[in-house]
């Protein structure tokens, strides 16, 4: 166990530094040149020149990396060139907006997904089951952006349900939450349908029940740990497909997270942004993903780490 | 200019009769309004500031020697009391205002214009408007860095300065009405270093409440402001973040008051057309020009017959259609409302035949194959199409290069790359309205240069000449005659043809129903989206 852990750790910052390489490379390569962008059109050639000097963009590709990989281990993240102001601070302010909106996301997918996929399963072949398989192959496949705009014309504009985009209550969160949540809900939805299809037709279930226990009992005693353990095990890769759905969420509703500042960044290429933000996305997402794994023996006790 | 002058006071004169309430001592202060955006606002340091979004904010919280009348293009003087002009225009000297405080209580006196002018020309500020001081004595050695103050900046005494130029400049003044010349105190600088774009201390009518990052801050009426009667709301809160789509319904909902990045393509007609938002809608001219440039340096544009038929090939109307009639077209670089713009001048007329025939006699009878770079964001990528059909119709295919703004204007900065560039999203909005603003870096040879943005590579040593003299000629009594110039100036560029000028886009601002103030103020064509001052509520009335 100890030497997994070990191992998995040792994988994850390989796989974070070669991100933080790919990243650098892509920007790098990037057409666009930064001075130009912070001396703005009215600029004189001497006077980007010099930014280019103080920023160390005229150095070699590999100094560049190697000056901001130094300012990285020492948890610096560089200074945006548009924000005027330190990447760090920039990211913290927003942090908490993202996470706040990514645990109502989990929330709502859980319960929908799993409410869905059970009722589904329950009525197997019916027009329920039908039903509810279509709204979730529609909440897979239905674009982000669209679901929101929608959500946000039927709830807020004409139902005034809740204020339209913005932050700060509880009714602020709603739908940006669905909308984020609804992607991971269809997906729950079929898993939890086939799980629990599964484990239905187990021999354990066919026991409790020629016992003569109730079906309520059997259902919620016997059958719905065992469906719903492999499916909560997922949730740590949910974490990658937040990352790329509050890009898109965070705009649509004004939500200010890191989202919407990737978002910001990448349409003005504030490249010490963009460096930041994919990097902390990247280490959640490992992060997530190694989560994932290891608490997957204690939820499956089939399960063994090697 | 003169005759601009005068329709610009008399346009605001009407405004104000118009107006609902007729002076302004009767409108009461107090009250506040909710302003939205897109993009987070990045820096409010006048030196730094130069996006859509915090340039008028950074006109609310500081001054300068000089300002422009509310709704117009009229200069005035703000924090200058009064100032001369040497014979030969070379030497300015302001006298200032007195009693004027900064946010922090200290008044502000000579030293402090002399401080910001130092500041905003050091290369350690990286200041995106330093080259608009060139012509100040001393400025070479400051951006050199042999030099830690401008030479030619003097303080006379705590009430006058005296600033020195190498040649005279007929734009100075503008130049001092700009936000880069705007008066920061020292002290509050040096306390905040490189976050003072986030901790702004000047003297304008509102000083920075709180700010809260990526979300929104509050500007809080400053009560010791000079000019008494201004500003006329207690207070503005701008949230940040809002798509232009959702910030229209909120507008439309009651929820704020101004979508400060317009109204979106999308919805232009819906919202046009339907009376309950129409009259909520005020329309302006806007100092821009939408044009498409041709390498002067590639082939085949590098003959002027090829250019002159591209902008015979092109139906300008048509576009404007495509944009819901957001604009109106141009036949010439200058916008209908700048000095110098030539009213009697008809362009080249949209004339197939007679394109085909200077292609025919450039050589190109069978037309050739070119690539045309467009912004990707709505409507450019449209516009684009439309071009690129016109120029079919001639024998020219085009392929229409999308790309990210940053790429298409580091592609148009290179001698040998995008033969074509639709200017859209990234096109010329004057900075302050002078004729020679639309002509140095994009027109002259120095903007003529890797990564500058003189993207026809277009240089005419003989017009750079001559807008030098022009711009030499200081006297306001000759006035007359350095707009003549500089017409004539703008009209021997069209012979060259180095762009098609295609449509100057005009300015629809959206405000609710509780505000109030001439129309022109929601126009302003220098306090772009609005002259926050000047804005009233009317609820508090």
């Amino acid at each position: 166990m100890i030497s997994y852990v070990a191992r998995r750790l040792l994988q994850s910052v390989l796989i974070l530094v070669g991100i933080s390489v790919v990243t650098f490379v892509l920007l790098y390569l990037l057409p666009a040149d930064p001075a130009r962008q912070i001396a703005g059109r009215s600029a004189t050639a001497e006077t980007v020149a010099n930014i280019r000097t103080q920023l160390g963009l005229d150095l070699p590709f590999h100094e560049q990396y190697l000056r901001y990989a130094k300012g990285l281990l020492q948890g610096d993240l560089g200074r945006s060139y548009l924000q005027k102001t330190e990447v760090s601070t920039l990211i913290a302010s927003r942090l908490p907006a993202s996470l706040l909106l990514m645990a109502g996301a989990i929330t709502c997918e859980l319960v929908l997904g799993l409410a869905m996929g059970l009722i589904a399963a329950l009525k197997r072949g019916s027009a329920v089951d039908n039903g509810l398989m279509l709204a979730s192959f529609v909440g897979v496949s239905a674009p982000q952006f669209v679901i929101g705009i929608m959500m946000l014309y039927v709830f807020s504009v004409v139902l005034g349900w809740f204020p339209i985009g913005g932050y700060g209550t509880f009714s602020h969160l709603v739908l940006p939450s669905l909308t984020l949540g609804i992607l991971g809900a269809g997906w729950y939805a079929r898993m939890m349908r086939s799980s629990m299809i599964d484990v239905l037709r187990q021999d354990y279930i066919r026991t409790a029940r020629s016992k003569g226990l109730k079906g309520r009992t059997v259902l919620f005693r016997h059958a719905l740990p065992n469906a719903v353990l492999p499916v909560i095990a997922m949730i740590g890769i949910d974490i990658g497909l937040f990352m790329s759905g509050i890009v898109v969420v965070e705009s649509v509703f004004g939500w200010p997270g890191i989202g919407q500042l990737a978002w910001q960044a990448i349409q003005r290429v504030d490249i010490p942004i963009i460096m930041g933000v994919t990097l902390v996305s990247a280490c959640a997402i490992v992060i997530g993903n190694l989560v994932a794994d290891l608490i997957a023996p204690f939820i499956d006790p089939r399960i063994k780490l090697r | 200019m003169k005759k601009f002058l005068l329709s610009g006071v008399a346009a605001f004169a009407l405004a104000m009769t118009l107006a609902p309430v007729a002076g302004a001592q009767e409108i009461k202060q107090g009250g506040s309004m909710i302003v939205t955006y897109k993009d987070d606002v990045s820096t409010l340091d006048p030196a730094i500031g130069y996006d859509w979004q915090n340039w008028s904010m950074i006109k609310s919280l500081f001054d300068g020697l000089m300002d422009y009348e509310p709704g117009t293009a009229t200069l005035t003087k703000d924090l200058a009391e009064d100032y001369t002009i040497s014979d030969d225009g070379k030497v300015y000297t302001f006298t200032l205002r007195k009693g004027v405080k900064f946010h922090n209580g200290r008044e502000m006196t000579a030293d402090d214009v002399k401080y910001s002018l130092d500041r905003v020309t050091d290369p350690k500020t990286q200041s995106p408007g330093a080259g608009f001081f060139a012509s100040i004595k001393g400025y070479d050695a400051m951006s050199g860095g042999s030099a830690t103050t401008l030479e030619g900046v003097t303080v006379v005494d705590p009430q006058t300065v005296k600033i020195e130029l190498t040649r005279p400049d007929a734009t100075f003044l503008h130049v001092m009405a700009l936000n880069f010349s705007f008066v920061v105190p020292k002290e509050a600088v040096e306390e905040h270093g490189a976050d003072f774009g986030k901790h702004p201390v000047g003297t304008g009518a509102f000083k920075l409440g709180e700010w809260t990052l990526g979300q929104k801050l509050v500007f809080e009426r400053n009560t010791d402001y000079w000019n008494a009667g201004l500003p006329k709301l207690d207070q503005i809160i701008f949230e940040v973040g809002q798509e232009p789509v959702v910030a229209l319904l909120r507008l439309q909902n009651g929820e704020v008051d101004i979508a400060g990045d317009g109204i979106p393509p999308a919805k232009f007609l819906e919202v046009k057309d339907d009376p309950a938002y129409s009259k909520l809608i005020v329309e302006g001219g806007q100092l821009h020009t939408g044009y498409l440039t041709m390498k002067t340096t590639m082939k085949p544009f590098d003959d002027v017959k090829v250019r002159q038929a591209v902008n015979m090939a092109i139906n300008k109307e048509r576009i404007v259609r495509i944009i819901n009639g957001r604009a109106v077209p141009a036949n010439q670089p200058l916008p209908p409302t700048m000095p110098a713009y030539d009213k009697t001048y008809e362009g080249y007329p949209y004339d197939v035949e007679g394109a085909k025939k200077l292609l025919t006699d450039a050589g190109y009878a069978d037309g050739f194959e070119t690539e045309l770079y467009v912004y990707n964001t709505d409507p450019n990528p449209r516009i684009a199409q439309a071009i690129q059909q016109d120029l079919a119709a001639i024998g020219i295919k085009a392929e229409i290069k999308a790309l990210a703004q940053a790429n298409v204007i580091a592609a148009g900065g290179e001698p040998d790359q995008a033969p074509m560039v639709w200017s859209g999203g990234m096109a010329w909005i004057a900075d302050f309205p002078d004729p020679s603003n639309f002509y140095g870096p994009i027109l002259g040879c120095a903007g003529a240069v890797k990564g500058g943005w003189n993207w026809a590579y277009y240089c005419n040593k003989d017009l750079d000449e001559r807008a030098v003299a022009a711009d030499s000629i200081v006297d306001p009594a000759k006035a007359g005659e350095r707009e003549e110039a500089w017409r004539a100036i703008y009209m021997d560029i069209m012979k060259d043809a180095p762009w098609a000028p295609i449509f100057n886009e005009q300015r629809f601002t959206m405000r609710s129903e509780r505000l109030g103030g001439p129309d022109a103020i929601f126009v302003d064509p220098v306090h772009i989206p609005v002259h926050y001052d000047q804005v009233y509520a009317k609820d508090v009335q």
